[in-house]
């Protein structure tokens, strides 16, 4: 198997074969993610959820997606065409593109993901801040007073709660020092007779607090949703989206969820490792859990006031980002010299 | 709810006072002073309570199979009824027409003759007909009723696809009855 990564046309029939299978896998958990929000959802309000479509519901993604598929591929006159067509690709490239440095698992010596690269979380935050592009131009494009209002929140959002999101994670990098996410994960500890990987969020769990509460405000999932904020905006940035283009809009936010519980596993939770229990099934399981975490606070808080949002985001989860870079840096001179 | 069940430690209740730019926020009013604690504590109740919800069975019903008990004298689609001889019940009277506040029934009468006995009455219904789009259920053609003929039965899914299959005709009414109407009637003995 090492032979074929060795031989140049190898390489990219391998690189490539797993594009193709991790983009399978992520759209299959993207559609499941969806699945699993509804019926989650429902029980929290007492209900099954959809259960129709085959069983358990389990096939509901899939009537979904064809209805969406077969609508109308419909542009409204007033928009700005171009921008208004190129928005959602924009969202759903970026969503995927973050994929191809999330390391899944390392089994048995083989590592099941396709780039193993220095900066990887580096990448994944440019890439997540293409997603206000997608939101602000779609809201742009679409000539619509709900879709401008929208985006404009996005882009205020965004911008206050990435500050956030970046610093949150500071801390993990400075103990571990390197951007490589399985460097992070693998990183090894010798205390007393244990020695091997741990979880990080023993060592930084002020920047797990905040990392969380960022990330929702930065995917603009409930109570952090207001960009699209149905109450208010109709739809915000959505309002003038349908069929085809709607569903790009609504992967992203669902692959973008996923790649944030992913993280979350990945800088907090020691990935793949988990006592016995096979690495990617870990991982999965891991995964599962945050983006439980997602829809139980979907399910639980109403949306914040706009200006609230903001008060969050500069004046308390800035302030606490900053204090722990810097308590971690004291203790981390003091303990290592 | 009335002006004295607002007044509160006999004060009047009265809005708030607008507040200058320059005046602060005046203090809380039940002496409670809110803290970052007791704001992480009110999070973490409702996220208590929505697991709790999580974990709880669904309170509602899978319709198609499962459907809701209704009480014995719900009023769904009507019926009319025979005597255990076999004859109709109904007499023509056309109360039931003059009962009913939407006029949903027609009734057109006809003499009984020793050949042609429908119902033991002078005479008997050749037409009966409820259109049960403008039915509304209200049960007052039962009351109506001198002889009890026609009665409203449990069946509520009464959808279909024409207009003209909502015009209910006599051999449709007189389908036999559901057990548990019967036994509803005959517990109320004969009259």
């Amino acid at each position: 198997m090492s032979g074929i990564y060795n031989d140049p046309i190898g390489h990219w029939v391998v690189v490539v074969l797993a594009i193709a299978l991790l983009l399978f896998v992520v759209l299959t958990a993207t559609a499941y993610t969806v699945w699993f929000e509804r019926v989650a959802l429902g029980h929290i309000q007492r209900r099954p959820g959809p259960n129709r479509v085959g069983p358990y519901g389990l096939l509901q993604l899939a009537a979904d997606g064809i209805k969406l598929a077969f609508k109308e591929s419909f542009v409204p006159a007033k928009t700005e065409k171009l921008l208004y067509v190129v928005a959602p690709t924009i969202a759903v490239a970026a969503a995927f593109l973050s994929w191809a440095v999330i390391p899944i698992g390392l089994w048995y010596n083989v590592q099941y993901w396709i780039a193993d690269i220095n900066i990887g979380i580096l990448l994944i935050f440019g890439l997540s801040s293409l997603n206000v592009y997608a939101i602000f131009l779609g809201g742009y494009a679409s000539e619509n007073k709900f879709s401008l209002l929208g985006g404009l929140r996005s882009a205020a959002q965004l911008i206050s709660y990435e500050l956030a999101l970046g610093l949150a994670l500071v801390p993990t990098f400075m103990i571990v020092g390197s951007l490589r996410l399985r460097d992070i994960v693998e990183y090894t500890v010798t205390w007393g007779p244990y020695h091997g990987p741990i979880p990080l969020i023993l060592l930084t769990p002020i920047g797990f607090v905040v990392y969380i509460i960022a990330a929702v405000a930065e995917t603009n999932r409930a109570p952090f949703d207001l960009p699209e904020a149905e109450q208010e905006l109709i739809g915000g940035f959505l309002t003038e989206y349908s069929g085809l283009k709607f569903v790009m809009y609504y992967l992203a936010e669902y692959v973008n969820m996923i790649t944030v519980a992913a993280l979350a596993a990945l800088l907090f939770f020691g990935g793949w490792y988990l006592w016995f229990v096979p690495p990617i099934l870990a991982f999965l399981l891991k995964v599962v859990l945050f983006l439980f975490l997602y829809i139980w606070l979907r399910g639980t808080f109403p949306r914040l006031r706009y200006d609230m949002l903001m008060r969050l985001g500069w004046k308390v989860l800035l302030p606490l980002a900053i204090v722990n870079v810097v308590v971690t840096g004291v203790i981390l001179v003091a303990t290592q010299g | 709810m009335s002006d004295e069940d607002r007044e509160v430690d006999g004060k009047p209740d009265q809005p708030t006072p607008l507040r200058g730019p320059d005046e602060g926020v005046p203090p809380h009013p039940e002496g409670k002073r809110p803290s970052v604690a007791a704001d992480i504590t009110a999070l973490a109740t409702g996220l208590k309570t929505t697991l709790g919800e999580f974990f709880s069975p669904a309170v509602t019903l899978e319709y198609p199979e499962d459907k809701s008990p209704r009480s014995e004298r719900y009023r769904g689609r009507h019926y009319l009824r025979r005597y255990e001889n076999g004859l109709e019940r109904c007499i023509g009277c056309e109360l039931c027409a003059a009962a009913c506040p939407v006029g949903c029934i027609l009734v057109i009468a006809a003499e009984n003759t020793d050949e042609n006995r429908v119902s033991p009455g002078e005479r008997y219904a050749k037409t009966y007909e409820i259109n049960m789009l403008r039915c509304i259920f209200c049960g007052y053609c039962e009351d109506a009723c001198p002889v009890q003929a026609i009665v409203l039965g449990p069946e509520y899914e009464l959808s279909d696809t024409s207009r003209e299959k909502f015009i209910y005709t006599k051999e449709k009414l007189l389908e036999p009855l559901p057990p548990d109407v019967q036994a509803r009637l005959d517990s109320k003995g004969p009259k």
